[in-house]
Order: structure tokens, then sequence, then C-alpha cells
């Protein structure tokens, strides 16, 4: 296709006039800065953001990422609370979601026929077409009643057990952090899914075929012959859905509620980046409105980590198989 | 494949091993069962969605403008369906020319080139930013100066849209063959007529079916409209003057204050309806993206 491209370019054409020459030199100009917005709008987003999020962090110093006494009255701005929270409620989702999404993914590459296999990737589009503060609604006035009473049953059995008590004991709370990485789970199960079989998709039907005609089952054919050479691939789709769920905002706002909190306890309420900022920023003034835009910052670079990452494996696991 | 596994299952079946049968048939439990994990909270979602959004439904609830405050009964939610309408509308009006133009930088000019690459890099970033960060960025850039206005949040759904667009536009021009782009050429077509006039229009179904996903997907968000666009009781059309107000965002509003049964009823009723026309979206999309594949099918694109 480049080569294409560049043809007309190169081998001037005969009696080609010049107004033809500048309509596609124009037209050109036109689309490279249209991409070029894409670099525009990403500069403004650091700029605008930190700029605004710097009096709270030049005041606050290091302190706003590694001490968790947030009390916006007093002025205390410590958001490592804010930050374990995002990450605890991103992990619980990740729990639950993983094993499956892997599992939809296979059903639909390995096991369903083609009828089957497209009836469920419309009822998976239909789940990622539900807004999230659809389930954030759900969740929080539905769900959180029924789901209690298995949290209390979980904390009663392992409340008295010395580590895992310092999470799972205590009061538990239907609207909790727990429901919040429950529903996040549901939310991320699309695009992990969609992801981990592009992954499969990668692998070649004949080394399927090769292990299933040496006498594998279908489960160990996917052992030897798939998961080996999907790792990558299905390391990057969990890095995706990790950085979407810890983005993901008012879902976890209506599930948490208003007062910031920070527990270790999972079936209590806690607190994330994103849910502080939704639920908090009308309200705020001043220092608080800039600590909470910094909150922010530290969110969008978290979520740029983890992103970059998952990109670059995906990319290598996908360059990998074009060798 | 899925031809050729009943014949070696079946052929297999008496000479496995119990433990390797039994392996089998718990990865293949696995598999089915993961599917039912996520199907039924959607099932159970959308059963109660309906039911308790039905009881708020009617002729006056979609056409009445909004109580002053969400804890009193009556009214109806048509401020909240037009915002959200106009705001993702005018929100596509930026993005999608915007993504169509910079797909086609990347595909027809740049390849794989250093500002294509480049450009494709900075384009998955922005897909990566967080709904309620674009929504602090329209804050800070536009908000802080122009006040609260249907625009604000527009910009910041324009934003979340923008490498969708770019993302999807580009797949669907790839797949448009390079003999159609090499007759136009071969006839004396400039390169930019023949991108207008003949790999658009080839890709055209493929182009609208994901622009209408990105679409549905911005006319769901809530957390970048929180701090852009204030709220308001009455209908409001015009983007670039007065607070407004979406579904979304009343869904939200109404949420804090359940226990009143007015927000409880008003809350679910906008919830319904923002899932049929989220699901409408999705659903042309996809009638689009359809007959896109038939069409290819018999080769007349």
């Amino acid at each position: 296709m480049t080569i294409i491209s560049a043809e007309p370019a190169t081998v001037e054409p005969f009696g080609l006039t010049g107004s033809r020459r500048w309509g596609d030199r124009a037209f050109r100009a036109v689309t490279l800065a249209s991409g070029l917005v894409v670099l525009l709008i990403l500069g403004l987003i650091a700029w605008s953001t930190g700029s605004k999020a710097w009096p709270a962090l030049h005041h606050t110093g290091f302190a706003f990422i590694t001490t968790d006494d947030w009390v916006p009255n007093a002025g205390h701005f410590g958001a490592f609370g804010l930050i374990y929270g995002t990450l605890i409620c991103a992990v619980i989702a990740l729990m639950f979601a993983v094993p499956t999404s892997v599992g939809i993914a296979l059903f639909i590459t390995e096991l369903a026929p083609a009828r089957l296999a497209r009836t469920a990737t419309t009822l998976l589009d239909l789940l990622a077409a539900v807004p999230s503060v659809v389930y954030g609604l759900w969740a929080a006035y539905v769900l959180a009643t029924p789901i209690q009473h298995q949290y209390q049953h979980v904390s009663d059995a392992l409340g008295g057990v010395p580590i895992l008590g310092r999470f799972f004991g205590g009061d538990a709370q239907g609207r909790s952090i727990m429901t919040a990485g429950i529903i996040l789970a549901i939310m991320i199960v699309p695009i992990v899914t969609s992801l981990a079989r592009d992954a499969l998709a990668t692998v070649p039907q004949s080394d399927r075929a090769g292990a299933l005609a040496l006498g594998a089952t279908r489960w160990e054919a996917l052992r030897v012959a798939v998961f080996p050479r999907v790792r990558g691939g299905i390391v990057g789709a969990v890095m995706l859905g990790l950085g979407r769920a810890m983005g993901e905002t008012i879902a976890v706002a209506l599930i948490l509620g208003p007062i910031p909190q920070v527990t270790t306890h999972v079936f209590s309420q806690g607190s994330t980046l994103a849910s502080v900022i939704a639920l908090n920023f009308g309200e705020a003034s001043g220092d608080f409105k800039s600590a909470l835009i910094a909150c922010g910052v530290i969110l969008l670079l978290l979520t740029l980590v983890i992103n970059s990452a998952a990109r670059a494996l995906v990319r290598r696991s996908e360059r990998r198989l074009e060798a | 494949m899925t031809a050729t596994q009943p014949s070696s299952a079946v052929t297999l079946q008496r000479s496995l091993s119990p433990g390797r049968r039994a392996r089998n048939a718990l990865a293949t439990a696995w598999m089915v069962g993961a599917l039912a994990m996520a199907l039924v909270p959607l099932a159970f979602l959308v059963g109660y969605v309906v039911r308790a959004g039905m009881k708020a439904f009617s002729w006056s609830f979609i056409t009445n403008d909004l109580p002053v405050v969400t804890t009193l009964p009556g009214g109806g939610i048509a401020p909240a369906i037009v915002g959200t309408l106009v705001i993702t509308g005018f929100a596509a009006l930026l993005a999608v020319p915007l993504g169509v133009l910079a797909a086609i930088y990347l595909n027809e000019y740049g390849g794989k080139g250093r500002i294509a690459s480049l450009v494709r890099f900075l384009s998955e970033v922005m897909s990566g930013v967080p709904s309620v960060v674009m929504g602090l960025f329209i804050f800070t850039l536009y908000t802080l100066r122009e006040g609260l206005q249907g625009l604000g949040g527009s910009l910041a759904l324009a934003c979340l849209m923008l490498p969708i667009v770019i993302r999807s536009t580009e797949e669907m021009l790839r797949l448009v063959p390079v003999e159609l782009r090499q007759g136009s050429l071969a006839l004396g077509c400039p390169q930019w007529r023949t991108i207008v006039t003949v790999v658009l229009p080839a890709g055209a179904p493929g182009i609208v079916s994901g622009v209408m996903l990105a679409i549905a997907r911005a006319a769901g968000e809530t957390a970048p409209l929180l701090f852009t666009i204030g709220l308001t009781s009455t209908t409001n059309v015009n983007v670039f003057k007065g607070t407004n107000t979406t579904l979304s965002a009343q869904i939200f509003a109404n949420a804090q204050n359940m226990v009143f049964p007015a927000a409880r009823d008003r809350a679910w009723g906008a919830a319904l309806t923002l899932v049929v026309i989220v699901l409408v979206f999705s659903l042309a999309a996809r009638f689009v993206s359809g007959r896109f594949a038939t069409r290819t099918q018999h080769g007349t694109v």
C-alpha cells in the first residue's frame, strides 16, 4: 500500500497540472494535522491538569502519595489510602474477571460451533453496552442487600484467622470494596475476552490439529499447542483490563458512597482515587480542588504505565507471530 | 477445527484414561461455566432495569421537564433525553471528522512511517485515559474560563471518542482492497480524489458502524459530564449557552436520594431510557456492519 501511495508523488505524472498536485498536498496536510491533534490533546491534558494539581502537590510534597491522612477540611491530603483502594478494587476485579474472560474466550474460539459463538459474542457486546452508571445503580441498590449476607458468612468464618482476618474480618457491608470489585469484573469481562480471543486467534489451526492427531484431548491440545504461544497476549489483555478497572469511576462511586475511607477490610466501604474525585469535586474549592485534580494526575500516570506495558506485551506477541 | 473434533473425540473416547477424560471434562465445564458466570448478572440486571423502569415509564415521563430538586415527585426527564442527544451529537460532530481524517493519514499516507507510528501509539495512549480524568482536563482547560455548559461535556466526550474512531476507521480502511485504489489511480485520478470517492465509500459501512459504537459508548458516560455541564431542570438545546443535563447525570443525581420514592423511580426510569438509547445505537451499528459483510461477500464493493 505504501508503495502505491508513494508512486504518484515520485514519478511525476505526465501533464499533471499544478493545481492537481496542490490538491493532493493540501489533503495530505489536512489529514496529518488531524492526526497530530491527538498529540496536541495529550500535551494539553498533561499541562492543564498538571498545572492545576501543582499547588497541592507542591504544598504536600511526597507525602501526597506516601501518607494516608486524608482530611480535606484540615488541609491534610495523603492519597496513599486512595491509591491502595484503587489497586485493591482492581485486583479483586481481576481475580473474578480473568478466569471468566479466558474461559469465555476459549469457549468462543475452541469449543462453540460458529452460530453459538456468534450469539455469545453478541451477548458480550450487550454486557459492554450497559452504561457504567446503570451498573453502579444496580449494584448499590439491588445487589448490595442479598450479597451482604454472603459476605457476613465469609467474614464470620475468616475473621479470627490471623492474616486473612485483616482482609475478610469485620462488619460486612453490602456496598463495599468487594462489591465494587465484582461489578468492575463484570464491566471488564467483555474487553479482556475480546483481547484474549485476538491472542488465541493468532495460533494456527494446524497446531491444534497436530496435537489432536497425536491423540491429545482438547484440553491437552490447548495446554501443549496453544497456551505457550498466547501467554504474552493474554497477560497484555489482563493488564489492559486492570487499567480499565482502575479508571472506572461512576459505578464505584455509587457503590462506595461519598465518605472517603481507608481500610484493609474488603467487606467495608473504601474509596478509590476516581470515586473520591467524582463524589467530592462539585463541593470542593481551593486546595481541596487542587488535591482532587492531583488525584486525577496520579490516576492518569498509573493507568498510562499499566496500559503502555500491556500494549508492549500485546505487540510483542503479535510480532512474534509474524516472524 | 470444530468439524474434526467430534470424530477424533469419538474414536479416542474408549482408550482415554479416566484422569485425562476428567481433566478434559473439567476444562469444558470451565469454558461453559465462565460464559454463564458473565451472563447471569446481565440477565438479572436487564430484568431489574426493565421492571423497575417500566413502573416510572409513561408519555409524560419522557416529555415533561424535570422537577427542581430530585426529591420532589412528578415531572419527566425530557431535558435529560434532549441533553444526552445534543451533547453526544455535538461530540460526534467534533470527533468523527477529525478521527476519520486522522485514520486516512495513518492508512493512506503514513503507513508504517515514523510519524504514523507515533500518532498510532499516542492514540492508543489516549484511549487509556480514564473518563474521569478527561472530565478534569476539560474542567481545567475550558470550564474554569467559560463556565458550565453543554459544550464542555461535548468536548470531554469528543476526546473519549476520538481514539475509538481513529482505530476503528483505520481498521476498516485497511480492509479496502488495494486493487480499487490502483484502478482509480490508473485512470488518472489524483490520490485525494481516489480516497474521497473510492476508498471512503468502499469502507463507509464499517466506518459508520464503528462511529455508532463510539457514540453509544459516549452516550452512557457520566464521569466526564459531572464537572463540565452543570444541572438544569428545563430543556436546553443550545450546547454553547447555559447549563445542561443528561440521562446519565440524572441517574447519578437521583441515586443520591434513593430513599425518596420519586427519586428512585426517576433513576430507574432514566436508566431504562438510557439503556434503550444505547442499545438502539449498538444494534444499528451491528445492522450496518452486517450489510457490509453481505455486500463484500457478493463482491460488489
